[in-house]
Formats: structure tokens, sequence, C-alpha cells
């Protein structure tokens, strides 16, 4: 029973670490209904960024803001840069688009920073949080500011006025251009948001798995995996995805012989195209009712 | 009457086949236009040439302002409201929340809520449905929407696409009256364009027919809706 | 991705006279591919091999993507399957090299066609998302320590140990890097020629129909979920024995020859080829070939960015990729000669 509590709440501590990614990857879908293919990657480079004005000596509470905001201005970049051009092309030149876009983040971070593994210290400090407490201080630490920056998500969209615009471009962009909403400045915000809530992931994930180039491949999937659970269309439902996905993750691999530790993976795989085939519109993700 | 919108020679097209081919007509300050005419006439393109949703060549002046080549969100935030064909509400968002929407281009810190309140006035079945998603109404009560969204911008024209489309003759004669009242009271600037002809000539003060992309024929709504053989010939009632 | 002018669904053919310039254009690059390795070193024509390679999953990929319109990010996986059953076949039983190749076909039918069953209910970035997943967790499943007895785990598996070779057949005076060049061209023109057929069959309509209007191929009669998992099954074989070729080529398979990566690579040279345009397979193997190359000359190191960079290019300049330069380029000779 302490083996099984134990293996709940650890997979509850890596749960956090996918429900901040399965939480970005909800924010780009919201904004183009697309998944993002190179948002691991883009996260992972916010962390590095992170990384390196930790190791110029920038102490830790003005790293955090400081990546955060250079994220939101890259992804915003990226946005404009990239993916505007093609706003309209089909399905299959922005997925390649994303692929590029992988290959160029992956080898840029491989060319600055080459290949090597970085121990990234937590914000929070070493050790369990309390005397023989099943959490670390970093695993509650980063339970918590996933649990706040769901919060503020959700604030940010019910009670702020670009938030309501940013979801009106979403839902309809056509309308939206008829009340007068910029919905290519919408969607571009979207980047920007998505890619600040990736180096929060990639900030709080790295000092768990350390950091180097291909970090988050692994983790997008999980996430992936958590926002198709949870649903695309909603912050909530992808956070508790990410935390299932940590659970089950966890508890396959101690409890499933073969799956051990071996076939985690493919666990993702195996919750992504169940939940795509069995209930496309997840837990908690909306299916649109229209009537004419 | 000084004109609020004034059109010449416009013209539009979807890829090879030009819909549009040199319209001229004008929209008077305060007053309601009708455009009439058959389906496929070209009703539907002119506004959404009007609001920039397609490219168009011509002139267009807003209220002493050359439009023809600003993007949608622009022409709307002059002050042109657009009401479209299948009345393009947000499903997945609540009623209230689509009359904010309305107010988007306006400063944050004005009356809007007041706004809602007023556009609750005219239209009592909205507040019932307040916080539901608007999806979820009624197909006139989306229709009422549509036209209490148009308001919030606080708009010196609207351009409104078949209002009376796929709604019950009721609803369409409820709709019809708000749209008096509206006209009365806020007076806002219409341009409307109708199938049903004798509803939207009783509406309007001035009319234009268009067939095949140009007008045919224009002059005051009272004076067309008496005449016997343009009644025969071109609105069939 | 409009692919209709390549191969538009349902077009009526008119009979044709035996030589046309298309098939001399065939026959001279057939005639070129096979007179290559007689004049040129060793390392290049290992790369050609390669190209050959990939071309043939390119096909695949061809298949599934241009002709019935579903995405896959994952087909490095069925690559990874053919060439481990030809690497198990091999190497564990014994069997000769050329019989593995249908039968590496074969269980990538099977496997792809299952594969396709949960796709059928997929669309789109969905289908990609669930292939993406596919090609992140292959690996794992090769490293699986059940079967580790017949993957070799980790390590993967050394096809053939050094002494032996592909044998050449018939005692040909050919160097094995010569055979197994030609071996695979031969392989890959069959294959081509069986590509072209399914796309002008019957089926091919169907599967084409159902990209361009599934709603109206499905009022015609034509069963969708049929088609689809045929498509699948279909693609993954053609980028099996691509697999199963490279395991011969290479004499080596590993998971982590089989990641995400590779999956990459070949939706890359799907794309720079042209979807739907069968013949750019050879100019998107090509460029997955020796583009990498020629970036890693223009910068060390940030080879992977310049490859991206290339990519957006594509995307921006030629979105129908190589074949939609060369259709535009023929038309416009064309209507020059026409307007003397």
């Amino acid at each position: 029973m302490d083996l099984f509590l134990q293996q709940i709440v650890s997979g509850f501590a890596t749960g956090g670490i996918y429900a901040c990614m399965a939480l970005s990857v909800v924010m780009i879908y919201q904004a183009i209904h697309h998944l993002n293919f190179a948002q691991g990657e883009m996260a992972t480079f916010s962390t590095f960024i992170a990384w390196q004005l930790l190791a110029w000596g920038l102490p830790y509470f003005a790293v955090i803001p400081l990546a955060i905001g250079l994220s939101f201005i890259g992804g915003f970049i990226v946005e404009r840069v990239v993916f505007k051009p093609i706003e309209n092309a089909p399905v299959l030149s922005h997925i390649v688009i994303f692929i590029a876009l992988f290959a160029i983040f992956n080898s840029a971070m491989g060319f600055i920073w080459d290949f090597s593994i970085k121990p990234v210290p937590s914000a929070f400090g070493e050790g369990p949080l309390y005397e023989g407490s099943l959490l670390s201080k970093h695993q509650t630490g980063m339970i918590s500011v996933t649990m706040f920056v769901l919060v503020l998500l959700w604030a940010f969209f019910r009670f702020t006025r670009v938030g309501l615009a940013m979801r009106a471009a979403a839902a309809n962009p056509q309308s939206a251009r008829l009340v007068g909403i910029r919905v290519s400045f919408m969607t571009a915000l979207g980047w920007g948001m998505a890619s600040a809530i990736g180096a929060v992931a990639g900030i709080l994930i790295a000092p768990v798995v350390f950091l180097e180039p291909n970090m988050m491949l692994s983790i997008l999937l999980y996430g992936f995996a958590g926002a198709v659970l949870g649903g695309l269309t909603s912050p909530l439902g992808a956070v508790i995805g990410g935390f299932i996905v940590g659970i089950v993750e966890n508890l396959a691999g101690t409890y499933i012989p073969v799956v051990g530790g071996e076939l985690k993976l493919p666990i993702a795989l195996f919750l992504i195209v169940v939940v795509l085939v069995v209930k496309p519109e997840g837990l908690l993700g909306r299916r649109v009712v229209q009537r004419v | 009457m000084s004109a609020i919108l004034e059109v010449k020679g416009l013209e539009a097209s979807y890829g090879q086949l030009q819909v549009l081919r040199g319209l001229d007509f004008e929209v008077a300050k305060g007053g309601v236009t009708a455009l009439l005419g058959a389906n496929g006439a070209g009703k539907t393109t002119t506004l959404r040439a009007i609001c920039g949703m397609i490219r168009r060549k011509g002139e267009i002046t807003f209220d002493g302002q050359r439009i023809e080549k600003l993007g949608t969100e622009d022409v709307v935030r002059l002050g042109v409201a657009h009401i479209p064909e299948g009345r393009g509400t947000f499903g997945t968002l609540t009623t209230e929340e689509n009359l904010q929407l309305g107010a988007m281009t306006r400063p944050n810190n004005s009356d809007i809520q007041a706004d809602i309140e007023r556009c609750y006035g005219f239209f009592p079945r909205l507040k019932e449905r307040r916080n539901q998603q608007a999806g979820t109404l009624s197909g006139g009560e989306q229709q009422m929407l549509a036209i209490a969204r148009a308001l919030m911008l606080r708009p010196k024209l609207m351009l409104l696409d078949e209002p009376s489309f796929g709604l019950a003759p009721l609803i369409v004669r409820q709709i019809f009256d708000i749209l008096a009242d509206v006209k009365r009271e806020a007076g806002v600037s219409m341009l409307i364009v109708e199938q049903n002809a004798s509803l939207a000539l009783e509406l309007a003060d001035h009319a234009y027919l268009i067939e095949t992309g140009s007008i045919v024929i224009s002059g005051e709504a009272k004076a067309i809706r008496e005449d016997e053989s343009v009644r025969a010939s071109y609105l069939g009632y | 991705m409009a692919t209709s002018e390549t191969y538009a669904a349902g077009a009526a053919s008119a009979p044709k006279p035996f030589i046309t310039a298309e098939r001399v254009v065939y026959l001279l690059l057939f005639i070129g591919l096979v007179a290559l390795p007689f004049f040129s070193k060793g390392f290049f024509v290992f790369q050609m091999t390669k190209l050959l390679i990939y071309a043939i999953a390119i096909i695949g990929l061809n298949l599934l993507t241009g002709i019935n319109g579903q995405f896959s990010l994952g087909h490095g996986a069925f690559y990874a399957v053919g060439a481990y059953t030809t690497a198990i076949m091999v190497e564990m039983m014994g069997v000769n090299y050329m019989l593995t190749l249908p039968v590496a076909g074969l269980i990538c039918f099977v496997f792809g066609f299952l594969f396709g069953l949960p796709a059928l209910r997929l669309d789109g970035i969905y289908l990609a998302l669930a292939t993406f997943a596919l090609a992140i967790a292959m690996p794992q499943f090769l490293k699986l320590s059940t079967i580790e007895h017949l993957t070799g785990g980790v390590q993967g598996v050394i096809v053939f140990s050094e002494t032996f070779d592909p044998e050449v057949p018939f005692g040909l005076p050919l160097d094995p890097g010569v055979w197994t060049y030609l071996f695979t061209l031969f392989v890959g023109v069959f294959l081509f020629w069986l590509a072209r057929n399914i796309v002008a069959s019957r089926t091919g309509r169907a599967m084409m129909a159902i990209r361009d209007n599934p709603i109206a191929a499905r009022s015609m009669g034509v069963n969708i979920a049929l088609y689809k998992t045929l498509a699948f099954g279909l693609s993954a074989l053609f980028t099996g024995v691509a697999g199963a070729l490279s395991a011969i080529a290479v004499k080596f398979v590993a998971p982590d020859s089989f990641t995400f990566a590779l999956s990459i690579v070949l939706l890359v040279g799907l794309v720079v080829g042209g979807v739907g345009w069968l013949p750019g397979a050879l100019i998107g193997a090509a460029f997955i070939v020796f583009v990498p190359n020629f970036a890693e000359e223009i910068s060390k190191g940030l080879s992977g960015a310049v490859f991206g960079f290339f990519l957006i290019l594509v995307i921006y300049l030629a979105p129908q990729g190589a074949g939609g330069l060369l259709r535009a380029g023929v038309g416009r000779v064309k209507r020059l000669l026409g307007g003397r």
C-alpha cells in the first residue's frame, strides 16, 4: 500500500511536468487549431536561456521573469516571421514548418550550448518538503506553479478583454474580424503565451531530467497525451490530463511487468490513440453545439 | 441629406467569376437603404466588398473617408457593423460575452454595461439567455443577438445581410419591428440586403435593385413599392 | 495540396503512342542509374544506394499522403519494422536476403493495415499526432528486453558478419557494394512501376476520390474504411521494403537508427519531391541524402538549422515541391514554343 501511495504521489509530481507542457500545447491549439511539434524544442531553448542567465550569475528571481518574457517575445516573433506568411496554406505545409522549426531550434541549441548534459539547480531548493515527506521541495514547487499558471490563464481568459478577444478569434475568426478584433495579432499573442508557458515548463523540468537539447522530445509526447486526454480545448482538462498521464505512467511502470521502465513512451502512444479514437474531445473538451 | 456611404464603380470577383460589375449607390445618413435582387445577383457580395471581406476595386467612401483599401478590422473600427449571412455569432461563448465582443473596439471604461442593458431593452429574450451558450439559442434569438452585437459597436452604419433568412414569419415580423425602433431611436444608418422585398421596402427609405452585378433600378422605397411593373418583373409579389 | 493536376481522380486516358517523351526520360534515367556505379567511387555508390532506398520509402509515404490524403509523421516506424525483419531473418534464421524482402513487405503491410484501423477515425492533425507518437515510441519497442534475443536490444543486430556481403548472383564479377546498389535499383524500379499501376487502377482512383472529396466518394459507393486502411497498409509495405533494403545495405540495425529524425527525413523528402507526384521521390531522396552534407559545409554544427531553413524556403517558394516546379517549367516552355 505504501508503495502504491508513493507511486501515486511521485506520478502526481511527474504529472505536474506534463500538465505544464499540456497547457502550452492547448494554448497553441486554441490559437491556431494545430499542434506545434516544435513546442518542446522551443521550451528547451527557453530553458537554455534561463540556464545561461543563471550561469552569468543572475539570481533566480531575476532569471525567471526574464526568461519567460524573452520566450514570449520569441514565440510572438516566430509566429510573425515564420508562420504568418503561410497561415492559409494546407495542413501539410504547417506540419512541415513545425518540423523545420524543430530542426532549427534543436540544431541551434546544440551549436550554442553543445549536447552535453547540464544540471540545473531548482529554484525551490533540494531535499524533501519536510522530514519524511513523500514530495520533495522541487516537486511541491512544480505542482504549485502549474496550478498557479492554470488559475492565471483561467482568469485571463475569463475576465480580461484580450482574453475574450482571443477566445473569439479562435472560435470564429471571420466573425471576430467583424467585431474589429485583429485576429492575426491574437494568433501571435497565443504563440507568445504558449512559448512563455513552455518556458515555465522547461525551467520546472530541467532540474529533474537535466538540461540538453533533446530534453523535451519525450516530455512533449506526454504533454500531447495529457492535452488530448483532457481535451485540447480545455486548459483545466489539459492539466488534469497531464496529472493522469503522470500517474498512469508511474503505476504501469511499477505494476505491469513487461511495461516496467521499458515501455513508458508507448504508454503515451497508447493513451493518445485510444483517447482520439474513443473520445476525441477528451475528458473536458467541448463539443460545439450549433443550432440553426 | 448627405450620404454616409458612397460607392462608385464597385467591382469584385471570386476567382475568374466577376460578380460585381461597377456598382454605384449611396446610403443616406440616418436612413435605411435596401438592396434588392434575386439569388446570385451580388447583394451579399456587395456587403462583403464594403467591409473588406473580399478583394474589391472602385471607390468606397464612408463618412468622408476612402475605405476600399482597408482590411475588415479597420473598416469595422471606423463604425461599420456587418451582420453577416448566417449571423456569425460565437457559438461557444455566452450571449453576454457575444455582446461584450461587439464593443471590442470601444475603450474599456466607456459605458459598455449600460449599452448591454439597452440592447436587452430592445431584445428582452436575450436577457433571459444572457449566460447561455450562443450556439444553443434558436435561430431567431441568434439573429437578435447578431443585431444586438452590431449595436454594441455604436455603429454609424449597419450592414444587414438577409435578417429574415430561415426564420418563421412571426419572428421575422418581430425583428423588423425592432429594426424600425432601432432606426428611430438610435439613428443608425442601415444598408439592408433582403430577398423578402416587401418587408425591406417597408423599412427602407431608398432602394436599389441589382441584377447580375449591376444596378438596374433605383428610387424612393415608396415609389418602388407602388410601381406595379417593377413589382411584377423584379420583386415577384 | 492541389495535387489534382498530377493525378486527377478518374481522368480518362486516351490511347497513347508507344514512344512518349515521358518514357524516353525514364529510359535515359534508368540507363544513367545502371551505369552510374561503374563510373564512381565506393562511398558515392553507397550514398546512391541510400538515395534509392529513401526514394522507395518516400514513394510509400506518397501513396498515403499524396494519393490518399492522410498524414504520417511516423513512417520511420514501418521502415524500422522492415529493417528488423530482414536483419532477424538473415542473421538468426539464415534466410537468403532476397527472400526477406517480400516477407518484410508483407509484415509491414499487416502492421500498417492494423495501425490504419484506429487511424481511420483521425483526421489531419490528429493523425499526425498519433503517428508522431508512434515514431517517438518505436525505439523503445525495439529495445524491449523480452524480445532482446531477436532484436539484440539496445545494441541492435549486425547483419552478415564481415566476410558475408550480400551474395552476388550468377558469379557476376561485381563489387558487393555495386551489386547492392543494382539490386536496390531493380527493386526500386519494380516498386515504382507497381506504385504507378496502383495509382492508375480502380484502387488508386478510389483512394484519390477519398482524398479529394470523402463525402462524394462515399455516395459513389467507395468503401472509405477499406481504402484508407489499404492505403496505410500499401504505404507501410513500400516503406518496409525500403527498410529491409537499408538493413542489407548498411548491414546493421539498431533502435537508435530509427528515431523520430528518420520519420522527419522521409516527410521532408516527400515535400521536397512534391506531394502527389511519384517520380519526385528521387529528387526528395537526393535532397535528404546530399543536403545535410552541403549544410555541414555551410556551417558545421548548424547543419540541422540549415536543413530546416531550406525546408521553410521550399514551403514558401515551391509548396508543390520539385514536381510543382517542374510542371511550371514545362508549362512555360510549352507556352514559349506555342507562342511563336
